[in-house]
């Protein structure tokens, strides 16, 4: 086997960083938009409501019967044509827009998921105390339910983030430099493939790590 | 002030109210009691339309409960409710319990909401606790702030489902004696219990039910010395055995 040779690296760095950030924008708003549309998802399917859950059901059982990959491709090919559509804007480099649409979609349909638990595992109890102090729904819901259902969420949410944050690499498909197809095209150029994506594992294992360790340290602090 | 008029209420099939009847006046205080499964909580719930019903009408100070124009948070919010497991919100402090529907629903401004939480604290006699989280206190203690939290509304009357029956027995006195200061004080209550040494001491009339029936209703002293029914003999003397 021949000796490792790491050299390519110290120069590589700043564009490994630049697509680090692209990897981190795209997981940041997959995490903010999917948590957000996730919730209205999840009380969308908590509503009572026939079609309103209706519609909800099929969103997250839709998207989470599809690759990802194929929802990256797709989103790929539609959103440009229908931003130019729309906009007429032609020629406009949509990979990250298309990217971030895709992710957040995606991931928030696990996130209704998570969140649905965690409304339905705040007790009947809570809802009724809520109301009997003259709360309106929306109120009980927004004051006294998803305060404790997003506490009680909190580890399965970061979780979720890492995974996100370790799929995000899948974006290689679409061309986009993130910081996986950074790390894949600088040893592919200079010849050095394994250095850099055993550097590269080794990123993404110190990350994932130290946000595993966060998550404990949340769990006890804000635990009820 | 509460009027209950032939109310009657299904799970489906299984009938759990069949048309109960019955008044609470300003300043009365009604005991509720029976057998488990009687309906009785059912029946408190729907007082202040937390259980709906399918037939009859309840009115409290002439505003339909069932009514579908009714504003029903509006009326909740003038009718306090203590719960079996007391329900505070655990992600506040006590503090917090008690000024969330006071700055929410009544939109006091903090500092009045406070201070009216810390004299209720006081009354309650937990004003040293208003910085601690509902877990950090005792069953007692949880009960006795819920009351505190339900009296910061300023409730017309007052509605008690079970308010000791979650409790260790050291822990009832506590919470009664704040119940029984509330009645002498001359609120209007309907209460939901088995404590027959409260009804003794501070109810108007006693309700008894049975299988989603309102089968005895009427003044303590009547109920105690003669219950008019076997039903509530027997029940009496089980409840009254030890």
């Amino acid at each position: 086997m021949p000796a490792l040779d790491w050299s390519s690296i110290p120069g590589a760095l700043p564009f490994l960083w630049g697509g680090m950030l692209v990897t981190l924008s795209i997981t940041g708003i997959a995490i903010l938009v999917g948590i957000l549309l996730g919730t209205l998802i999840a009380m969308a399917r908590l509503s009572g409501n026939g079609i309103l859950s209706g519609i909800a059901a099929l969103y997250v059982n839709g998207f989470r019967s599809i690759p990802l990959v194929m929802v990256l491709l797709w989103f790929y090919l539609l959103v440009p044509q229908l931003i130019q559509a729309l906009f007429k804007t032609p020629g406009a480099d949509i990979r990250l827009v298309s990217a971030f649409v895709a992710f957040s979609l995606f991931e928030a349909s696990y996130y209704a998921e998570i969140i649905r638990a965690g409304i339905q595992s705040v007790s009947r109890g809570q809802v009724s105390a809520g109301l009997a102090l003259g709360m309106s729904r929306a109120q009980t819901m927004r004051l006294i339910v998803l305060p404790q259902a997003f506490r009680r969420m909190l580890p399965l949410l970061l979780t979720q983030a890492i995974i996100l944050f370790q799929d995000t690499s899948l974006v290689y498909v679409i061309g986009l430099s993130e910081f996986f197809g950074v790390a894949y095209r600088t040893g592919d150029r200079d010849g050095t493939i394994v250095e850099l994506l055993l550097f590269a594992g080794a990123v993404y294992f110190v990350v994932c790590f130290a946000a595993s360790g966060i998550v404990r340290v949340l769990q006890k602090k804000i635990a009820l | 002030m509460i009027s209950i008029q032939d109310i009657s209420k299904w799970y489906g099939e299984f009938q759990v109210l069949r048309d109960c009847t019955t008044r609470v006046e300003k300043g009365e205080v009604v005991v509720v009691c029976g057998p488990s499964g009687s309906g009785k909580s059912t029946l408190i719930k729907c007082v202040n339309g937390l259980e709906p019903f399918q037939k009859g009408e309840i009115r409290i100070e002439n505003v339909s409960v069932g009514h579908s124009r009714t504003n029903l948070p509006r009326l909740r919010a003038r009718v306090g409710m203590v719960f079996q497991h007391f329900e505070l919100f655990p992600h506040l402090t006590v503090m917090q319990n008690l000024t969330i529907a006071q700055q929410r629903v009544l939109k006091r401004k903090g500092r009045d909401a406070t201070d009216k939480g810390l004299a209720l604290l006081d009354v309650v006699g937990l004003k040293a606790h208003a910085q601690k989280y509902p877990a950090q206190l005792s069953g007692g203690q949880q009960q006795r702030v819920a009351i505190a939290r339900a009296l910061a509304m300023d409730p017309i009357a007052m509605l008690f489902d079970e308010p000791t029956s979650a409790l260790d027995p050291e822990m009832i006195k506590e919470v009664l004696d704040v119940m029984v200061r509330l009645a002498q004080e001359g609120m209007t209550m309907m209460v939901v219990t088995h404590e027959m040494g409260f009804a003794r001491r501070v109810a108007n009339r006693v309700i008894f039910m049975d299988e989603g029936q309102i089968v005895e209703d009427r003044p303590k002293d009547d109920f105690f010395k003669d219950p008019g029914t076997e039903r509530a003999r027997q029940f009496l003397s089980k409840i009254l055995a030890h």
